[in-house]
Formats: C-alpha cells, sequence, structure tokens
C-alpha cells in the first residue's frame, strides 16, 4: 500500500513543486546572468540581490488582467496554454535523480516511474507541447502570432527528426529505452556517452535549444520581428503559463541531456575507486550540479548569440543536422556490429 | 480586404498577408510604418508610410528668430543634435559671412565627431538587437552614456544640447574637459573591438547581414542616399572631405568605404567611422588652439537678403539646410531641411523586397533612421 501510493505520490508532490519552484528561479538565474554578461546588476529590489523577484513576477503575473481578444477563438485560445505546460511538466516522470536509496529502511527510488520505453515517452509528450504554441497563434485571429506557429510547427518538424535520431545513437549504446537503464549502461561502460557520442551530443543540444525556442533559434517569439510572436495576444497567468513552459523545457532539455550524455546521477569517474571521496555528494545533488551547467550555457547562448533567419534555421537542420545525425548513427551502427 | 492571389504553378493558390508593421512596433525605431504585402515570411511589395512624428519644425522656424532656432534643430535628428547645431549655425555663418575662430571650430569638430561616435552606439546597439544579439546594445550604452557625460559637462544637457551659437560656441569649454575627452578616446578604441569580437565574424551575424539589401553604388546615388549607406555602395563621398566645415581640412582620416553595398558593408562601414571619428577626436582635442570662442556677430542677428544651402555630413548622411533670407526681418523667410533619415528611408522599399520578414528589420536597423528626423 505504502509502496504503491503513498511513496510516488509523495515523489510526485515533491518533484512538481521541484520543478515550478526551480523554473520559477530559472528566470531569476537567467535574468541574473545576461545581466552580468551586460555588465548590469540584474533584479536587486525585491529581497536582497532579487532572490524574491520570481515571487513576485507570480504575484504580479496573477492579479492581472487576463484578456481573451474578441475575436479570439475562446475555447482554444484557453486550452494552448494548457498543453503547452502541461508536457513540460510531466515529461518527469521518467527522468532519474538518482539511484534507488534507503529512506527511513526503506528503499526508496529517486525517479518517479522507470518505464521501459522511456526515452520514448519523453519524444513523445515533449512533442505535443508544440500543439499549445501552433495553437495559441491559430486561436489568437491576429497576424503576427499566426507568422509565429507557422515558424514553429516548421522549426519543430525539423529539429524533431534531427534530435530522435541522435536519441537512436544513443539507444544503440545503451541496449535499451529507459532511462535508469541508460544511466547504468554508462555505468557499466565507463564512459559517459558524451564522450563515446559527441557529435550525437552536439547535435543534441543545437537541437535542444531550437526545440525550446531559445536563442539563436527563438523564432516563434521573436521579439524585435513578431513583437513577441505566439504570446502577443496572452496577458496574466496565460502568459506565464507559456513563458513558465520555455523553461520547464529547457530543465527538461538539461536533464534529459545529463542523463543520455553526461552519466546522469553518477559521480564523475564512478568507476575510479581512489575517487571515492567524491561520493560525499550525494547522487540527486551530482545530477542537479550537471544539469544546472547546462541551463547555465543556455542562458549564456542567449546572451551572446544574434538570432537566425527562418530559412536558415531550416537549412541548418535539415542540411547540416539531420545527415549529420545519420551519418552518425550508420556509424555508430557499423562500429556496435564490428565490436560484438 | 480582399488581397491579391498568388499563383504557384501546380501547387495552391495562396492570399497575400498584408501586416501593419508599426507605427508601434519594437524594432520600427520609433513611429515608422512599414505596410508589408507577404508571400508567406517572403515580402512581396511594402509600403512605407512616415508622418506620425511630424511636428512642423521647418514652418516653425519661419517664425523664430535666427537664434531660436538652434533649439529648435536639436528636436530633428535627437540621437545627433550637437550635428544638427553646427550644421545650422553654419549655414547662418555662411550666409551672413561671419569668420568662426578657430578655437570654436576645433571645439565643434570635437563636438561633431563624439555626436557620431554616440549616434552609432545607439545605432549597432538597436540594429544588433534587431538581429537578436542583445549584450552588444548594452555594451554600447554604456560607452554612449561617457559621451553624455561629456555633453553634460559641456553644456548641461545630455540629449537636446542647444550646445551652438551663430558664430561660435555659447561658452568655453570647462578646464580639463579637453583631457577626459582625450581619456574617453582610450577607453572607447577598446570598447570597439569588443563590439567587433561579438559580431563582426559572428558566423550567424554574418549569415544574417552578408548580401541582404544589396544596393549598387550607382542605384544608392540616384536614390538619394548619403552617409553610410552611400559608403558602404563604395561611393567615396564624404562631405567632411569633399566640402571641408568646422575644422576637418586640418585633420587627418580616412572615408571608409564597403564593396558590397549589402547591410554587413553599411555595419563595416559604421565600425570603421568609430575609429576614424576617434581619430579625428584625438586630434582636435590635442590641438585645440587658444583664442577667442565667438567671431564677430552683430549683436541683432539679421542676414543680408539671399538664400543659402549648406550641407554638413551628419552621422546619418549629408544634413543640409536651406534658408532664405529677405534681409529685413529677424526670423528666416523660407528654412528648409534635407534630412539624411528622410533620403535614406526612400531606399527602403527597394531594399525590402524580395527579402523575408527578419530582414525587414535588419535593414530598417541598416538604413539607421532617426524618425524625428524623417518627419520633422
Amino acid at each position: 500500500m505504502i509502496d504503491q501510493f503513498v511513496i510516488p505520490l509523495l515523489k510526485i508532490v515533491v518533484v512538481l513543486n521541484a520543478t515550478l519552484v526551480g523554473v520559477t528561479y530559472m528566470v531569476l538565474l537567467e535574468r541574473k546572468v545576461i545581466a552580468w554578461a551586460q555588465s548590469r546588476l540584474g533584479p536587486m529590489r525585491v529581497g536582497p540581490y532579487g532572490v524574491l523577484q520570481p515571487v513576485a513576477d507570480a504575484i504580479k503575473l496573477m492579479i492581472k488582467e487576463d484578456i481573451t481578444p474578441v475575436r479570439a477563438d475562446k475555447w482554444v485560445f484557453t486550452v494552448a496554454p494548457i498543453i503547452s505546460m502541461v508536457p513540460a511538466l510531466i515529461v518527469y516522470a521518467v527522468i532519474p535523480f538518482g539511484p534507488t536509496i534507503h529512506l527511513f529502511g526503506r528503499p526508496v527510488s529517486l525517479f518517479i516511474a522507470d518505464v521501459n520505453v522511456g526515452l520514448l515517452y519523453i519524444v513523445s509528450v515533449a512533442s505535443v507541447g508544440v500543439y499549445g504554441i501552433i495553437l495559441a497563434g491559430y486561436a489568437s485571429n491576429s497576424k503576427y502570432p499566426l507568422l509565429a506557429s507557422l515558424r514553429a510547427s516548421a522549426q519543430l518538424i525539423s529539429y524533431e527528426v534531427a534530435v530522435t535520431l541522435t536519441l537512436v545513437s544513443v539507444i544503440l549504446m545503451a541496449g535499451t529505452l529507459s532511462m535508469v537503464g541508460i544511466v547504468n549502461a554508462q555505468y557499466n561502460s565507463r564512459l559517459w556517452f558524451a564522450f563515446v557520442q559527441p557529435v550525437a551530443f552536439v547535435i543534441f543540444f543545437i537541437g535542444g535549444l531550437a526545440e525550446t525556442n531559445r536563442a539563436p533559434f527563438d523564432l516563434p517569439e521573436a521579439e524585435q520581428e513578431l513583437t513577441g510572436g505566439f504570446h502577443t495576444e496572452y496577458s496574466g497567468m496565460r502568459f506565464a503559463l507559456f513563458f513558465l513552459a520555455e523553461y520547464a523545457n529547457m530543465i527538461v532539455v538539461s536533464s534529459v541531456a545529463t542523463t543520455l550524455f553526461f552519466g546522469g546521477w553518477l559521480r564523475p569517474f564512478p568507476n575510479i575507486a581512489f575517487l571515492h571521496f567524491l561520493d560525499i555528494v550525494p547522487s540527486w545533488a551530482w545530477f542537479l550540479i550537471k544539469s544546472f551547467v547546462f541551463l547555465y550555457i543556455f542562458v549564456w547562448v542567449r546572451a551572446t548569440l544574434p538570432r537566425y533567419r527562418y530559412d536558415q534555421l531550416m537549412r541548418l537542420g535539415w542540411k547540416m543536422l539531420i545527415p549529420l545525425a545519420i551519418a552518425n548513427l550508420v556509424v555508430t551502427g557499423i562500429i556496435k556490429v564490428l565490436l560484438s | 480586404m480582399e488581397t491579391p492571389v498568388i499563383h504557384h504553378g501546380a501547387m495552391f493558390d495562396t492570399n497575400e498577408l498584408v501586416i501593419n508593421m508599426g507605427p508601434q512596433h519594437p524594432s520600427t525605431h520609433g513611429v515608422l510604418r512599414v505596410v508589408l504585402r507577404l508571400d508567406g515570411e517572403k515580402v512581396v511589395d511594402a509600403d512605407v508610410v512616415i508622418g506620425y512624428l511630424h511636428r512642423g519644425i521647418e514652418k516653425l522656424s519661419e517664425n523664430r528668430n535666427w537664434t531660436q532656432i538652434i533649439l529648435l534643430t536639436d528636436r530633428m535628428d535627437y540621437v545627433a543634435a550637437a550635428t544638427n547645431n553646427v550644421g545650422y549655425c553654419e549655414t547662418v555663418e555662411k550666409l551672413m559671412a561671419i569668420d568662426v575662430p578657430r578655437r570654436a571650430r576645433y571645439v565643434r569638430t570635437i563636438l561633431c565627431e563624439l555626436q557620431r561616435i554616440a549616434s552609432h552606439c545607439l545605432w549597432v546597439g538597436t540594429h544588433a538587437m534587431d538581429i537578436g544579439a542583445m549584450t552588444v546594445f548594452l555594451y554600447a550604452f554604456r560607452e554612449r552614456e561617457l559621451i553624455l557625460d561629456l555633453f553634460e559637462e559641456f553644456c548641461g544637457a545630455r540629449l537636446t544640447y542647444n550646445s551652438m551659437r551663430i558664430g561660435g560656441l555659447p561658452l568655453d569649454i570647462p578646464p580639463g574637459w579637453d583631457k577626459k575627452v582625450l581619456q574617453f578616446v582610450e577607453i572607447m578604441s577598446t570598447k570597439i573591438d569588443e563590439y567587433e569580437e561579438l559580431l563582426t565574424h559572428n558566423r550567424i551575424w554574418l549569415e544574417r547581414t552578408k548580401g541582404i539589401g544589396i544596393i549598387s553604388g550607382a542605384d544608392a546615388v540616384s536614390l538619394g542616399l548619403s552617409g553610410p549607406p552611400l559608403r558602404g555602395s563604395g561611393v567615396p563621398r564624404d562631405i567632411r572631405k569633399d566640402e571641408p566645415y568646422a575644422a576637418y581640412d586640418e585633420m587627418q582620416f580616412d572615408i571608409a568605404l564597403g564593396t558590397a553595398g549589402d547591410t554587413y558593408d553599411r555595419y563595416l562601414v559604421r565600425m570603421e567611422e568609430f575609429r576614424q571619428s576617434l581619430r579625428i577626436v584625438k586630434q582636435a582635442a590635442e590641438g585645440i588652439p587658444e583664442g577667442p570662442i565667438v567671431g564677430k556677430v552683430p549683436r541683432l542677428i539679421k542676414p543680408p537678403a539671399g538664400e543659402t544651402y549648406h550641407a554638413i555630413e551628419s552621422p546619418k548622411g549629408e544634413l543640409g539646410y536651406f534658408i532664405v533670407s529677405d534681409g529685413k526681418s529677424t526670423n528666416p523667410y523660407r528654412f528648409r531641411v534635407r534630412p539624411p533619415s528622410f533620403c535614406n528611408l526612400q531606399g527602403l522599399r527597394t531594399l525590402i523586397k524580395g527579402h523575408l520578414v527578419a530582414d525587414v528589420v535588419a535593414l530598417i536597423g541598416s538604413l539607421d533612421v532617426v524618425l524625428g528626423e524623417v518627419d520633422r
């Protein structure tokens, strides 16, 4: 009874809350890091060094007037932000934050579920999120959001292919689709997959930037061209949902990159005995540290690079990343066969 | 509204999408309105609508006396107010045949070039921001702030300076100001490399600007472009060299020229102008001669009957003033400005045809228009 219901429910509560808090603080982190890159201070007024800024933002967004344009498609307009947000959250169900540990004399696994098709689950759920953007642009009944949602759908289709192909080469290495299994495979092979599959990792990360609509691929919300893109007509909490979904997706991509390519919860060099002192840091903390590095890179890239143009983005996707991913997959397969 | 149908041969026919960019839009640099007719994201045709910031400065000027007009010229290109002041004052001086003392001419040169750097700072920041590189914007504004501080020390204002008088300067430069200008030159010359590091060899920046909005030298001339957009197409026209004013005849500097006439060349031209401007500022600040700051100006400014046109090289291009005086009244009979932004904007429609929506903002940025000057 306890093992079947209480513990999973507790885990869901913990993960969901941690994610939402993480997402709001991700916004603060981004504002701070970009501010530092631009020789500014960033938020400083709410709380010491602005640490309470996310709280203030949340209060502001919640009490703001929630406007639905008269000519918008009301149902779709309301549903779109939800469609965008929910997939970003339910992906966490299969992300392993750590191995099974013993807590109060009871084995507790630091993941909500170890699904045997975990990776497939992530890919399929994550691709639902774009419907939120497409529907938002369509339902707004406004031209700028419409252009943005067209861009979003084209972008997602192109980059989904490349990303999924890189995932296949990881699956070939690990021999399993389970997220926990992939981490264990990295433990057994004594190498993080980022070193075995550097090409796959780079493609995955670029694709991840594109799929989360982050700079330099933030075309669907290109503020300078499309005045905010698909969420131009949104206000208040519905706008906030899009906003938070973007950051939640960033955390998802970082977590998946950590799990697939950087050994998940494993400490560096998990098989070398004399580095045993590194075990002082708990496994879930290693996971968070690694994910944090990726999140930092996300922000760093945004502060540095200009934005691609729509057709250039497509060219990069179809002419560079996808052929490269296929080549990588074929080479991986051949080597795998030759070695076995 | 019915929109024309676009035929795609065997494929589906589609309708044109008419989209209003501006006058309230983050990237139209003020209140420019561009009515785009799109085929997908491709611009089929565009209509550039101006006039949202019209204040009738030219007509107003005909009812102000000659000194009061200086203040109105501030409000045209408000990011390069000092250049406007200099242009106007020199035109009246030409009409009245006043000799401006050398010291005043040197200070004018410094102010004009500082203003050019400030204006280009604003341009590089907003242009990069339009293309999505937002850090450059903050960097450029950090240095623009230093220039504004220098101006504040010189004349007390930070945006609309009213910094010139007919015949010379309103006030002598504060003690030690020239040293501060030289310090700024030192700081700025390292900062330009910082901007270039972020942009010039950046792959995405190259892809976004190379080959975008190409205009040949001949076309640029016939469209009436001037300033960096003209020099970006390889036409060596710079009024500072061709018809020197202030103290430019005593300065050593080169004209930056592009070759391809695309957005990237216009960017390179302006980046080189940063450096040349610093060179001029350095020479001028090191060599400010002693002497009076105002020439022989009658107490009541009343130019003799006649008309004159005088142009200077503002940061945006050829800024010309055409003034007619009837010789009797204390205000101009006719006052007309040839604003570089207005003339450069005429090229926009030609430039953006056939490009994508994202290029439109890049091209508006690359022409560097200030709507206060376009509409006057």
